[in-house]
C-alpha cells in the first residue's frame, strides 16, 4: 500500500532496490556462499588432513587429481567470495570518509589477488605442473 | 554588538551511538563479536592457504619450506587456532541461516546456544586434530 508520505515513484517501490540500488544482493550472496562453504570447507579440511605429513610426491599427486582441482577451484570461489562479502561490512560499519573508500578497494583487490594466486596454483597442478 | 553563530557548538564532538564497551557482556553479544573475529581471522588465514598451494605449485624446494613452517610449533599453534577460527565460524554461520527461517530465535534458546558454540568449536577443533594424527 503507497504511504502518502512516500515520494520514491512506483517502479522504485517495485525494483525494490533502496537507496543503495542493490537491493538484497549483497545479503543473498553472502548466504548462498555460507551455504556453499559448508561441504566445501569440510572437504577442504578433509584434504589438509590427509595431507598432513605426506611428502611432495604424494601432496602434487593428490592435488592434481580432477575432482579435487574442480572441487578446490570451487573452495576458492566460494570462500574468497563470502570474506570478500564479509569484510566489506566491517569496513563499512568502522571506518568511514575517504578511509573506508580506500580500505573497500584494498578489500577487493585483496579478494581478487588471494583468488588468482590460489587458482592459479590450482590449476597449474591439475595440468601437471 | 557580537554577531551569534548561527551553528552554535557544530564544531564540538557530536553524541556517538552507544557502542559495545557500553554494554554489560552476555553470551549471544560475545559469540556474535567472536563470529566477525574469526571471520577476519580467515580472511588472512587465506594468505597461508595461497602460501600452501603456490608453494606446492612451484616444486619441491618451496614446498619443503611450507611444510617446515606448518610442522613447526609456531605453524601448528597457528593451524590450530585458525581450524578453531574455521568451525567456529560455521557453527555460527549454521546459526544465522537457521535464523534466516525465523526459527530459534527465543530469549533462553538463542543464550543456550550461545552458551554451547564455543564448547562445540573446541570439541570439533580438537576432534579434527585427533583425526588428523590417527590416519597420518
Amino acid at each position: 500500500m503507497a504511504n502518502q508520505n512516500d515520494m520514491r515513484t512506483p517502479l522504485s517501490r517495485v525494483r525494490g532496490l533502496g537507496s543503495a540500488k542493490d537491493g538484497t544482493e549483497h545479503f543473498w550472496r553472502q548466504r548462498l556462499t555460507a551455504i556453499a562453504n559448508i561441504p566445501l570447507m569440510l572437504f577442504f579440511i578433509w584434504t589438509i588432513i590427509s595431507l598432513n605429513g605426506v611428502g611432495y610426491e604424494q601432496t602434487v599427486a593428490y592435488l592434481s587429481h580432477p575432482f579435487v582441482s574442480i572441487i578446490m577451484l570451487m573452495v576458492v570461489g566460494a570462500g574468497i567470495y563470502h570474506m570478500k562479502l564479509g569484510m566489506q561490512v566491517i569496513i563499512e560499519d568502522y571506518v568511514h570518509g575517504a578511509m573506508g573508500k580506500a580500505l573497500l578497494i584494498a578489500n577487493s583487490f585483496f579478494a581478487i589477488a588471494i583468488s588468482a594466486t590460489c587458482s592459479f596454483a590450482i590449476l597449474k597442478l591439475g595440468f601437471g605442473g | 554588538m557580537s554577531e551569534t553563530p548561527i551553528q552554535a557548538g557544530a564544531t564540538k564532538e557530536r553524541p556517538l551511538s552507544p557502542h559495545l564497551m557500553i554494554y554489560k557482556p552476555i553470551p549471544t553479544m560475545v559469540m556474535s563479536i567472536l563470529h566477525r573475529i574469526t571471520g577476519a581471522a580467515l580472511y588472512f588465514g587465506t594468505i597461508l592457504v595461497a602460501w600452501w598451494l603456490i608453494a606446492t605449485a612451484s616444486g619441491q624446494a618451496s614446498f619443503e619450506t611450507v611444510s617446515w613452517f606448518f610442522s613447526s610449533f609456531i605453524g601448528r599453534l597457528i593451524l590450530f587456532a585458525y581450524t578453531f577460527a574455521l568451525m567456529h565460524h560455521m557453527l555460527g554461520g549454521i546459526k544465522h541461516l537457521v535464523q534466516d527461517t525465523s526459527a530459534g530465535l527465543g530469549k533462553d534458546f538463542t543464550t543456550k546456544m550461545a552458551k554451547l558454540h564455543p564448547v562445540a568449536s573446541v570439541i570439533l577443533t580438537v576432534l579434527i586434530w585427533i583425526v588428523g594424527y590417527a590416519v597420518r
